[in-house]
């Protein structure tokens, strides 16, 4: 509780230093969204059951309210902030939005988070691989299937191909 | 600042290059220019950037952080509560309970059976008694630990036989009789007539356990009553509107117009955030007494008890049919398990009677439905309401029917459509009617005819079957929930010389997109981006009164208000126009961001320079449009549920492969078919259509409210069995299967641009079919919602032992209970030669003394 002495730490998130003083009980989510305003990383159970707060330490999808904020000093925090490159959307995030895998939004960073550390491993997922790599992120909206067509979209644009999503996702059969 | 949204990178040199998505299939038969287009969501570059705040991303300088206490026990009086040792806690600010908010308060009129805080009485474990507000959400925590309640136990009332059996302890003073708190009965022509005429009767039982929304966002909210005594709470609700009533009421005097309900975006509602809420209130009434901000935020175990989900519903219907399979009468009775409070339940009671009456022709129709209160956490509107548990019996039945008969399931349901422009039985007025169109296209997808009734044999052992179901839903319930003359969404729209269009309307987005409506619509009609044009919804200081995003009737509603916003405003940019130019205004055309004349389109001018010219000539530009839906056809009492201005329709074909030694089943793959209207936005549209098989394969397969009957301190508790995500089981990734997607569109004339809802009823026929398929693979029914594994093997269990190779509630007093539903309102059909009024009237059954 407030009383608990606070430990003063510098993390490294999105590439940038932020000097936050914080209880040490405090979950990683809680100092990213309660600490340094970033509340991009959302939470839905805080007991590691939805993936909603998925961010990225060390490139490696994490649930951050099952991390210790003071575990992930000194590691390389990425968060939903860090993915565009200024004003430009990511590959992954335009398809996202192009494709509506975005419903409510709620589960978005976490989906986005997974998806990109998938991404970076595996150029060329199967939708069964892409289906595994976010298997721990609940969505409620969308049935998950405009998420699968968005990551394989996004996927084919970053290998530098020309791809279009099929007639079928956007107009049915 | 790069800007880069397709809308904008692509320019505006066609109306194909002006399309917001990177890629085009030309499907539009007609020459609209963003209607019917895969155009980005008017939030989707905010909402992939993880810069959408959700009412918890909020935060205010001075913010307390307020938590409820809430009841341990299910049903009790409160004999004393004590919160001296939480008041000298260091950090508590603020403390309240009931007293602090004497008024009842209540979604529906009817029901104004809540209170913000418990005055002295609990009706289930999770009715909250105190609130307490500190410096740190931790203190205010420890804080409720410290508070003292005194409990004297009353007995647990847990489910509806309890309820009907047991008139005392009644959970409150108002209701029909004992812990009933609806009773309807309703007759539609001559049941004992058609049931003569029947070559065919069967008579079915069935369960639907409740479920709940799980949305991924926890109920949040933020108030913040400020110096010049005006209270503004931001917070997750899909009815701003409504929650501004409660705060009236529950608030006063303050007056409503001090006070301003702000929507936030929505982390998922589904139904489960249309109720105002304990927490609302109190964190007003709590800004109110601390002078300071407060926010609360719920836990996930919190959200499990506010529920407002899926209600059981026990269910028996009778049906007779000719041999050739046409419904001569249905007889349907519901039990409906409401939990605590009132909620929307006298809604839920009768559409669990209102639209089986919508897909098929039904001649004669008895609706008999009963709504209990019980000591569980309060039921209300979910995905579908209250038209997904009787969609489910009478599927099922269908399929049984057709069975007996032999007659091919798909045929069976062929030929009983309801016909399109017609007035169904217990008066429900259709208008395009596609199902037909569904059905075929399922059929012919899946392979039905070709692949049904073969029990091909998986690599694995799993035998495969294929069920179909069919469904409907309201585009926007018809009726306002509390009576009266105003309309039901208001749209306001302002041009200025920028070339900006701001729309404003009261509307909520809950993710389904409806902000992005009103931008395309409006769009469309003034022939501007609509990714250029600003929305502001769900605020009550600044948008038009919009009932809120509740039985799909946003895009149909605020749809058609935006839409005479736009052409008024269109009226007065053109007249300015016209006079500049000297072309007669019928000649001009709003597209691609110009305004220009048909007849030479290089006469012209930019959207930007013609509003200029407009407002030179005429004065600031400002519009506004409202929509009312039609008059219903009933004029019964009971006849104001059920109406609305479009139905949609929805057939389904599911396979499943089923291991036939332990019942475990799986769902390789799903085809479905929804008749639309129109899609405003096919890409939007699927997501809403694969999202709504997702939710509809949850509740088939796994998802239920289910409680612990267990012992605490010596009382009987309903306990919530599952109050975690972990425990309530969803489906993940892992489980979503294959789906393949038709949209049928055909207009229907009181839809913009002839749209009808796509957000519920795509998931209703998903269970029923899953039912079937199940039935096709091991001919076994389960007569239960969920359709769980257990349930599969225990039916399979019961074949292969001889008895009746199913798994439901039995037919008698056990299954049934016993309810006296008085005499029936009765009414003649249309031809009959009625006129939507009831023949008798019945005096209303005597309410008990309190």
């Amino acid at each position: 509780m407030s009383e608990l002495n606070k430990v003063l730490a510098t993390f490294q998130v999105n590439g940038e230093p932020h000097e936050v003083a914080f209880v040490p009980h405090k979950t990683l989510l809680e100092v990213l969204r309660e600490e340094m305003a970033l509340t991009g990383t959302k939470h839905g159970c805080e007991l590691g059951e939805c993936g909603t707060c998925t961010v990225q330490i060390g490139g490696m999808p994490v649930l951050s309210c099952l991390v210790l904020a003071v575990d992930a000093v000194g590691k390389d925090v990425r968060t939903v902030e860090g993915l565009a490159i200024g004003s430009d959307l990511a590959p992954l995030q335009d398809c996202m939005a192009d494709l509506g895998g975005a419903q409510c939004g709620y589960c978005t960073p976490g989906v986005l988070m997974a998806a990109d550390a998938l991404l970076k491993d595996n150029t060329r997922p199967t939708r069964d691989e892409i289906k595994e790599a976010l298997a721990g992120n609940l969505c409620r909206c969308t049935g998950y299937i405009k998420i699968f067509e968005a990551i394989e979209l996004a996927a084919a644009r970053m290998r530098g191909e020309d791809a279009e999503p099929s007639k079928e996702s956007i107009y049915g059969s | 600042m790069v800007l880069d949204d397709p809308g904008l990178k692509h320019g505006a040199a066609s109306p194909q290059a002006r399309s917001d998505a990177p890629w085009q299939h030309d499907k539009n038969k007609d020459e609209l220019e963003h209607i019917g287009k895969p155009i980005r969501k008017v939030d989707a570059r905010s909402k992939v950037s993880g810069l959408t705040q959700y009412a918890d991303d909020l935060t205010m300088p001075r913010m307390l952080h307020m938590k409820l206490l809430r009841s341990t026990m299910a049903h009790a009086e409160l004999a004393h509560i004590d919160t001296s040792k939480a008041a000298e806690v260091p950090g508590v600010k603020g403390i309240l309970t009931g007293k602090d908010m004497p008024m009842p308060f209540g979604i529906l009129p009817v029901s104004q059976d809540e209170h913000a805080l418990c005055p002295d009485h609990v009706r289930f474990v999770g009715d909250p008694i105190v609130a307490i507000a500190a410096t740190e959400e931790e203190i205010a925590w420890d804080a409720c630990r410290l508070v003292e309640v005194d409990y004297r136990e009353l007995r647990t009332i847990g489910g509806v036989h309890e309820a009907a059996a047991n008139e005392e302890p009644r959970l409150h003073d108002y209701g029909v009789r004992g812990n009933i708190h609806r009773l309807e009965n309703l007759e539609f022509g001559d049941l004992a007539d058609g049931f003569e005429r029947a070559d065919h009767i069967r008579e079915d039982t069935f369960w639907f356990e409740g479920n709940t929304h799980l949305p991924l966002e926890q109920h949040a909210s933020l108030a913040h009553f400020d110096k010049d005594g005006k209270l503004t709470i931001w917070s997750s609700t899909q009815t701003p509107h409504y929650l501004h009533r409660a705060l009236a009421r529950v608030l006063h005097p303050l007056p409503a117009n001090r006070i301003r309900v702000i929507a936030t975006p929505h982390g998922g509602g589904f139904g489960g955030k249309s109720d105002p809420f304990n927490h609302e209130i109190c964190a007003a009434k709590m800004s109110m007494l601390t002078g300071r901000p407060v926010k609360v935020v719920l836990t996930r175990e919190e959200v499990f008890w506010c529920h407002r989900g899926r209600h059981p519903v026990l269910m028996r219907s009778k049906i007779g049919v000719s041999k050739t399979g046409r419904i001569t009468a249905l007889d349907f009775h519901s039990f409906l398990d409401g939990g605590a409070y009132g909620s929307y339940g006298t809604a839920s009671t009768f559409y669990t009677g209102a639209l089986q009456t919508v897909t098929y022709a039904v001649e004669n129709y008895h609706f008999r439905g009963a709504r209990f209160f019980t000591n569980k956490a309060p039921c209300g509107p979910k995905r579908g309401h209250g038209t997904v548990q009787p969609r489910f019996a009478l599927e099922v039945q269908l399929d049984k029917v057709a069975c007996d008969l032999g007659i091919d399931p798909a045929k069976l349901r062929l030929d009983n459509l309801a016909p399109r422009e017609s007035v169904t039985a217990n008066y429900l007025r259709i208008g395009s009617m596609g199902l037909g169109a569904c059905i075929e296209k399922v059929v012919e997808g899946s392979g039905w005819h070709e692949r049904r009734g073969k029990k091909e044999v998986t690599k694995d052992g799993r035998i495969r079957g294929l069920g179909l179901a069919c469904s409907s839903y309201l585009s926007g319930a018809g009726l306002p929930i509390y009576w009266n003359g105003m309309p039901h969404s208001g749209v306001q729209l302002q041009l200025d010389r920028s070339g900006l269009c701001t729309v404003f309307c009261g509307s909520t987005d809950i993710g389904q997109g409806s902000d992005s409506v009103l931008g395309w619509i409006v769009g469309e009609v003034l022939g501007i981006n609509p990714l250029d044009i600003k929305v502001v919804t769900g605020d009550t200081d600044l948008t038009p009164v919009d009932l809120g995003s509740y039985s799909s009737r946003v895009t149909v509603m605020t749809g058609n208000a935006a839409m005479q916003a736009a052409e008024r405003a269109r009226e007065i940019v053109a007249k300015g126009v016209a006079k500049k130019i000297e072309v007669p205004a019928s000649r001009l055309v709003f597209a691609e961001g110009r305004v220009f004349d048909a007849e030479d389109p290089e006469t012209g001018m930019t959207f930007m320079e013609a509003v200029g010219i407009a407002e030179a000539q005429l004065g600031t530009i400002g519009t506004v449009g409202s929509y009312t839906p039609p008059k219903s056809a009933a004029k019964f009492r009971g006849g104001g549920v059920g109406p609305s201005p479009s139905y949609s329709y929805s057939a389904t074909v599911v396979e499943v492969e089923v291991d036939p030694e332990t019942g475990i089943y799986r769902v390789p793959k799903v085809w479905m078919a929804h008749d639309i209207g129109r899609a405003l936005n096919p890409a939007i549209a699927m997501g809403q259509i694969e999202g709504s098989i997702y939710m509809g394969l949850g509740e088939a397969m796994m998802e239920e409210m289910a409680y612990r009957d267990r012992s605490h301190k010596g009382q009987r508790i309903f306990l919530h069995k599952i109050p975690s995500m972990l425990e309530y089981k969803s489906p993940s990734t892992l489980e979503m299967p294959d789906c393949v997607t038709y949209m049928i569109e055909d207009p229907d004339k009181n839809g913009p641009f002839g749209a009808k809802e796509v957000g519920q009823g795509p998931l209703l026929p998903i269970m029923p079919a899953v039912a079937n398929a199940v039935f096709d693979a091991v001919d076994v029914r389960v007569d239960e919602n969920p359709i769980s594994c257990e349930k599969v093997f225990a039916a399979i269990q019961a074949k292969n032992e001889g008895k009746d190779a199913r798994f439901g509630p039995a037919l008698d007093a056990t299954g049934i209970p016993d309810v006296d539903f008085g005499e029936s309102l009765r009414i003649k059909t249309p031809w009959q030669g009625g006129d939507g009024t009831a023949s008798n009237a019945p005096s209303r059954t005597k309410k008990a003394k309190k």
